[in-house]
């Protein structure tokens, strides 16, 4: 082709891309991009059940290799002699649920945990704004503060006993007291950290003390405060299962440590995971209440 | 009745103390007109921002006086709004309750509020995005709505401390329009604070330029550009003269040892020749 053939060639090209129409080419635009998003959904598709046939592929295999370990009665370093079979825990699992004892139990700890856990907020959350705020409520309150902190829950539990005319009281005080320092520390952190632009930026718009506070500390500091609710609900539950093999005598606590004095090992486990079941529910919940309290942070998290 | 206006009068102001003391403005004295725009220019780290503070009433004058319509500033308020260099939209309220907060300050009644909440929001351009949280808008987006947040207000001056610094060129180039559009209609007094020779001259009815620190003032500037004032305004040999002339006067101040400035001089031959006019 001579070089002029080509520039012809050229000539007649162009104007035919030019001339599509305006529509044309928005239509072709739209199509070409769903198919990319479509492909691009339908590959996410596919590795998220990948990924989901992995996850139950090892779940079995550790089952598995647990009802393996427990049937051949395995003995090296850790010893599975005791240690009842999958199998067993699943028949004792089913034995629990259906025994009317059951809900008795999960109902006293769950009911522990919340009362200690919500006195615990009580308390903190008030306490940490009026710390974050005030410099003399700071220095009067944090001394002590700082004294009792760093005594891990469990350590209290002597006392505790002592201190309280009964034994669910004592364990409710014991739960108040794992919760308390976490939600405290959030509070004041969340107060603290909260920028001091935007309190100058209501101040301009007319806000004075108290509308400050309800307007911008209070919400400023509420991702704080949830995280430190959510991690005072784990502790709490860590505490109520300590304190119920002590002094208890129901909750899910007892129950398991009931089960290892009876000799009933599969219980042991239900235990444990009725335990484990109950602390992430409770988890989820505060987590669940926190998005329904803060809808901006939603919007925050979906956007990263 | 005067609405606005504002009077300082050997203004000092003071960061620290002992040896750590910094001296932000010193001795500055500056009227302003109810209903004027006056822009502040001058060399980063002058004072310029300061002067926003102490007027909103963030930080008190060391010494002077500073007067609003007559009366002494003691504390921030609603009638002085303040338009931050950073949007600091409150996160947790949407684009409508965060324009709506100063009017459920004063207690505006609720319908009342509603119908206001429209105009002012159709007026800054954010009619559509009203339940969207400040984190869901883009920056200019979010100045929008800082400066809405202040219109309900009604102020009777309106503080702004860069607010379109951080903003890409042509964002920039729209919210100065906004921003004259809202100014022709409300006529509140504007001091707006900036380090951008050609926004200064665009907006403002005088450009009041700050020395060094400690700030004191250079010089004001009267801008006769003709308003409504367009973007083609930028291109007139008016403002060319206007900004030739704001520019030796900035380099006056940005160059400090006296050499610098003879070279400086010699860049910009008629710099002398401008700082004269401006007397």
């Amino acid at each position: 082709m001579t070089p002029r053939g080509d520039l012809q060639a050229r000539a007649t090209t162009i104007p035919s891309v030019v001339l599509a129409s305006q529509s044309d080419a928005d239509m072709e635009a739209a199509n070409s991009l769903s198919r990319v998003f479509s492909a691009s959904t339908s590959r996410r598709g596919l590795t998220f059940l990948r990924r989901l046939i992995v996850r139950v592929l090892a779940l079995v295999a550790f089952v598995a290799l647990w009802q393996i370990a427990s049937t051949h009665k395995a003995h090296f370093v850790v010893n599975f002699t005791f240690v009842p079979a999958p199998t067993a825990v699943a028949g004792a699992a089913l034995e629990f649920v259906e025994s009317p004892k059951a809900p008795q139990h999960v109902v006293s700890s769950v009911r522990r945990v919340l009362i200690g856990f919500v006195l615990a907020a009580a308390v903190a959350i008030p306490l940490g704004l009026a710390i974050g705020r005030s410099r003399l409520v700071a220095d009067i309150v944090m001394t002590p503060l700082e004294v009792l902190r760093p005594i891990p829950g469990v350590a209290w539990i002597p006392l505790a006993i002592l201190m309280f005319p009964t034994s669910e009281q004592s364990m409710i005080f014991i739960c108040l007291i794992g919760a308390l320092f976490p939600i405290l520390l959030s509070t004041i952190h969340g107060v603290e950290n909260l920028d001091r632009r935007l309190v100058y930026a209501a101040q301009t718009l007319g806000a004075r003390h108290w509308h400050i506070f309800t307007e911008v500390i209070l919400p400023g500091a509420l991702p704080s405060i949830v995280t430190g609710l959510t991690i005072g609900m784990g502790i709490s539950w860590f505490l109520v299962v300590t304190a119920e093999m002590i002094s208890g005598r129901f909750g899910v606590g007892y129950f398991t440590w009931e089960a290892y004095t009876l000799q009933n090992y599969a219980d042991i486990v239900v235990g444990m995971l009725v335990i484990g079941t109950l602390g992430m529910g409770s988890s989820l919940l505060v987590k669940f209440l926190g998005n329904r309290l803060m809808p901006w942070h939603r919007h925050l998290v979906h956007a990263r | 009745m005067r609405q606005g206006s504002i009077d300082l009068k050997d203004v000092t102001l003071v960061f620290g103390s002992g040896s750590h003391a910094v001296v932000a403005l010193e001795k500055l004295s500056l009227h302003v007109e109810p209903g004027e725009f006056l822009a502040i220019l001058g060399p980063s780290g002058c004072g310029k921002s300061s002067l926003i503070s102490t007027i909103a009433g963030f930080q008190p004058p060391h010494a002077g006086t500073l007067l609003v319509d007559d009366s002494a500033v003691s504390r921030p308020g609603s009638d002085r709004g303040v338009v931050f260099q950073q949007p600091t939209l409150f996160p947790w309220k949407s684009v409508r309750q965060n324009v709506d907060f100063g009017l459920r300050l004063r207690k505006v009644p609720r319908q009342e509020r509603s119908a206001i909440l429209d105009e002012i929001l159709h007026k800054v351009g954010l009619s559509e995005f009203v339940s969207h949280y400040p984190t869901q808008l883009s920056g200019g987006m979010q100045q929008r709505v800082g400066l809405a947040r202040v219109l309900v207000n009604r102020p009777r001056v309106m503080l702004m401390d860069e607010p379109f610094g951080s903003l890409d060129a042509q964002i920039r180039l729209q919210m100065q329009e906004l921003l004259l559009q809202v100014w022709n209609e409300f006529r509140m007094t504007i001091l707006f604070v900036t380090h951008d020779i050609d926004e200064a001259i665009f907006l403002g009815s005088r450009v009041a330029m700050l020395t060094r620190r400690p700030g004191r003032l250079k010089a004001i500037i009267d801008v006769d550009l003709p308003r409504p004032r367009k973007l083609d305004v930028l291109v007139s040999p008016e403002f060319m003269r206007l900004k030739r002339n704001c520019m030796a006067l900035l380099r006056e101040e940005t160059v400090g040892s006296p050499q610098a400035q003879v070279f400086n001089n010699d860049l910009y031959n008629d710099s002398s020749q401008a700082a004269n006019n401006t007397g």
